[in-house]
């Protein structure tokens, strides 16, 4: 039985507290910039001489979600402040959603693998099973939060959520996302939202209860454990269509004229890496502090295994997108990687290192795999990577090429890391780390590789 | 001086044979060779053989794939005949290279496994047309073969080996 340890309690609390008073404090400032602090921002920054290679840039990939900013050539000067100083004021409703949706996709992808694990009635990983209900117990607040952010950045982050953008009477007035308001609207948006989180909370919710009342089940009584398969093998169905149109809702729309048919598959790769990864994280946190001691090295070495296989399963979905549309190059497509290329090319670049090259390197000896600290090194690597990756999924849209990792980004993820920590190791403490009722539990205690 | 004469054991039980191998292993005997009609897991653990090397080629054999992958779309698309890949600008290998990633993947995975399995089988001295090794034909079918050499300790092996469940114990003169 792990106990909720002091330390841990005041680490949250100071994470969050900090990151709170980070992104508070670049939220007030990024308000206090006005259209003449831009200006003159501007032509400081066009004295420096390079200004009009991203000037152009950004030009080209502005054009189609907002559309009076071609047209208007003669005060294109007052236009284009204007426009930055939106994005600078979008950037911490961004970076405060980047981090928010970050942390709940981990606790989503451990909801899947571990209804995964049911379904196909797997014998290794029981011995896990108490440490991923932990970590599932995010899937509730951070999803509720992820849409509390959403609504509450509105247009800051969704163009679509602009009413002027679907009347036709307003010079602001785009005919694709009109066509498109059916689907994407914020009624709807809400609506899909609190049914998705429903029916994930709900399997979350029988998915405990029964593991837990399998543990107190008399011997030979597997009823729970079969209750237990079914709804698993139905929340699967329900959750590989309701992530698909979450990503869609709540990444994809940031781009309203972009779309791409394997976006979803493409999230859930990320989602999966990160949602493996953590569980290694915590399994070896708890094995350090003497818990946990019929876990063995072999289930380290399955985790990473799959952290090794699903970071490899994300670079071919990466690339299976990119590469149909840098073949393609049709202009309403390739916008969103020019975009990425031209003002995110470290971030861009960098993360297929961090989530390919590093973790396919580090990995690969199938030794390695079993070495504790490796797993964690490997572990930190992809997870920052998979941030960038969320980064780069939203922040073009939202703010351009006013991009930095700063402090409303930094604060951000303190403050959901801290939460994320609080109630996944609360809900850890709960309950014993053995769900010893499992019929697969003496199979996991004797796994060896 | 290498034994001639040698002990088989046959076992009919892969589980068996394993709890064997730790017993003989246990009482510091040596054990030449061990048929099995399938791969038993973790029987090269219990033998105490040396860990495989064949990860270390395998993933050599790939650099090499994508080693000639690369250099061989450089020479055919670029060099030799250059092409218009989709309007892109041609005549540079590192500005076309998405559209070669397919190819540089399929040939570092074709170079590694078909190198591999090649080096598996000569390494494993198993080339066509080569006669069976195998003492006994029942090992391709439901049985395990133990062979042990003999060091004048033949009695001793005797006892050991039917207390570990063996089904058949022989002893055969290898000179013959």
């Amino acid at each position: 039985m792990y106990t909720l340890s002091n330390r841990l309690k005041i680490v949250s609390i100071i994470l969050i507290i900090v990151g709170a008073g980070l992104w508070g404090t670049s939220y007030y400032s990024s308000h206090h910039v006005t259209i003449d602090n831009v200006k003159t921002m501007l032509a400081e920054e066009a004295s420096h001489g390079n200004h009009d290679v991203s000037h152009a840039a950004e030009n080209t990939h502005h054009n189609d979600t907002d559309a009076s900013h071609a047209e208007a050539v003669d005060n294109h000067g007052d236009e284009h402040a204007e426009h930055v100083m939106h994005q600078i004021h979008n950037r911490p409703y961004s970076a405060l959603y980047v981090a928010a949706l970050f942390f709940m996709m981990i606790a989503l992808g451990v909801l899947a693998f571990y209804a995964i694990q049911f379904a196909a009635q797997a014998g290794w990983s029981p011995l896990l099973f108490r440490v991923m209900e932990g970590i599932t117990y995010y899937v509730l607040p951070g999803a509720l939060i992820v849409v509390a952010v959403a609504v509450f950045a509105g247009d800051h982050i969704f163009v679509w959520m602009n009413p002027d953008m679907v009347n036709p009477e307003s010079d602001k007035f785009d005919k694709l996302v009109a066509g498109k308001s059916a689907w994407l609207n914020t009624t709807g948006f809400v609506i899909r939202a609190l049914v998705f989180i429903g029916g994930w909370s709900l399997y979350r919710f029988y998915a405990r209860k029964f593991s837990l009342a399998q543990d107190e089940a008399p011997e030979g009584d597997r009823s729970n454990f079969k209750k237990s398969f079914r709804i698993a093998a139905a929340f699967l169905v329900f959750f590989i269509y309701t992530e698909s149109i979450m990503s869609w809702d709540w990444i994809m729309s940031v781009d309203p004229h972009w779309f791409s048919t394997l976006f979803g598959w493409y999230v859930f790769a990320g989602m999966m890496v990160c949602a493996i990864t953590v569980i290694a994280l915590i399994t070896i946190y708890l094995k350090s502090k003497g818990l946990l001691e019929k876990v063995n090295d072999s289930h380290i070495h399955d985790l990473a295994k799959f952290m090794f296989g699903f970071s490899i399963f994300w670079t071919y979905l990466w690339f299976s997108q990119f590469m149909l549309i840098w073949y393609s190059n049709i202009p309403e497509e390739v916008t969103y990687f020019v975009t990425r290329i031209e003002d995110y090319n470290l971030p861009f670049f960098g993360m297929i290192a961090l989530n390919f090259l590093f973790p396919l390197l580090l990995l690969m000896n199938s030794d390695y795999k079993r070495i504790p600290w490796f797993v964690v090194l490997t572990g930190i690597v992809i997870l920052a990577g998979h941030y960038i990756d969320v980064f780069n999924m939203i922040m073009p849209a939202t703010v351009g090429d006013r991009w930095f990792i700063g402090m409303p980004e930094i604060g951000s993820i303190l403050f959901f890391a801290g939460l994320f920590m609080l109630i996944v190791f609360y809900s850890i403490s709960k309950q014993p780390l053995t769900a010893k009722g499992n019929p697969f539990i003496k199979e996991s205690e004797h796994f060896h590789y | 001086m290498e034994a001639s004469k040698v002990i088989h054991a046959i076992y009919n039980d892969d589980d068996v044979l394993m709890n064997a191998v730790k017993k003989v292993k246990a009482a510091k005997h040596q054990i030449e060779e061990i048929y099995t009609p399938f791969p038993v897991h973790g029987l090269d653990k219990a033998m105490g053989l040396a860990p495989t090397r064949l990860a270390i080629c395998a993933f050599l054999y790939g650099c090499v794939g994508l080693a000639v992958s690369i250099l061989m779309m450089n020479f055919i698309m670029i060099e030799d005949w250059p092409q218009d890949i989709g309007g892109k600008p041609s005549f540079s290998y590192l500005e076309n290279m998405p559209a070669f990633v397919p190819i540089m993947f399929e040939l570092t995975v074709f170079f590694a496994a078909h190198l591999m399995v090649i080096t598996f089988f000569l390494r494993s001295k198993m080339w066509p047309f080569k006669n069976a090794e195998n003492p006994d034909p029942r090992t391709t079918d439901d049985h395990f073969l133990m062979e042990l050499p003999i060091n004048g300790n033949e009695a001793e092996l005797q006892s050991l080996l039917s207390e570990t469940g063996a089904v058949e114990i022989n002893v055969v003169d290898k000179a013959n």
